[in-house]
């Protein structure tokens, strides 16, 4: 009988660590976007015209804008997290791989900011 | 004396089977959705800059190269979203016998050539022909 404590004695040997995390994670995002996509081909669907106008109405309202911003951020992070999964399978070679991770990660990074920052300056009001 | 031949990576010689065709239009789609997604970023951020951008940016996303884009995202859109919702009910446990697996493989398939066509249309007509 050891008088290690029970953490003392699993640390370090093996993951136990965020191994489902990215599993899980893209699984939460894909049930959000589930309704977030859905509600979006909706809005698209009954526009009534792409106008700049009609966009500047839809996105005026608070409830519009906030489904704007969470579909913004969930997507833009299933998306990360699906593009890793692909690239860790296909891209070879360790400094390869990180490169394009990084460069992967970096473009949904800014195109979910700016994705965002877009919403909120047309539902705060769009110079026009 | 002639070399052995060398063993080859698994997916050289397995099978064809519709599980395989499933799952790489799952990752394919899902790629496409990326790229799709870039795009709703563009079209957000040109209404955000004004009148002006947001009608040069829409005649971008009007031109036929992005067209064909957006019409396979349409159909990306439905067959990873249906895709996913089989396996989301997969991760719960269920629909694993093969011939529920098969049914809902082609209920997917199906489902989403119906459903992007319906999806492609009705946008079209929400966005009054444009993008």
């Amino acid at each position: 009988m050891s008088l290690k404590s029970p953490l003392r004695r699993v640390t370090y040997l093996g993951s136990a660590k965020g191994g489902s995390g990215h599993w899980f994670a893209q699984r939460v995002s894909a049930v959000a976007l589930v309704l977030l996509g859905l509600w979006l081909v909706f809005a698209l669907a009954t526009m009534g015209g792409a106008t700049h106008a009609n966009v500047v109405a839809w996105l005026s309202s608070p409830v519009a804008a906030s489904f704007a911003v969470l579909l913004v951020l969930v997507a833009a992070w299933h998306a990360m997290l699906g593009l890793q999964v692909v690239i860790e399978d296909y891209v070879g070679g360790k400094g390869q791989r990180l490169a394009v991770l990084l460069v992967v990660k970096f473009v949904f990074a800014v195109a979910a900011v700016i994705g965002v920052l877009s919403v909120l300056r047309i539902a705060f009001g769009v110079p026009a | 004396m002639a070399q052995r031949a060398r063993p080859l990576s698994p997916f050289m010689h397995y099978r064809w089977q519709y599980t395989n065709t499933l799952s790489i239009l799952h990752r394919i789609t899902g790629v496409v959705l990326s790229l799709g997604f870039l795009l709703l970023v563009y079209w957000l951020g040109s209404a955000a800059y004004g009148p002006e951008c947001y009608a040069s940016a829409l005649a971008v996303l009007g031109s036929v190269p992005a067209q064909f884009v957006l019409f396979g995202a349409a159909f990306a859109f439905c067959y990873h979203l249906l895709n996913g919702i089989r396996h989301l009910v997969f991760d719960l446990g269920h629909g694993f016998e093969l011939r529920t697996a098969r049914r809902s493989g082609w209920a997917v398939a199906i489902g989403a050539v119906v459903l992007g066509l319906v999806v492609w249309l009705a946008v079209r007509a929400g966005m009054g022909g444009g993008a």
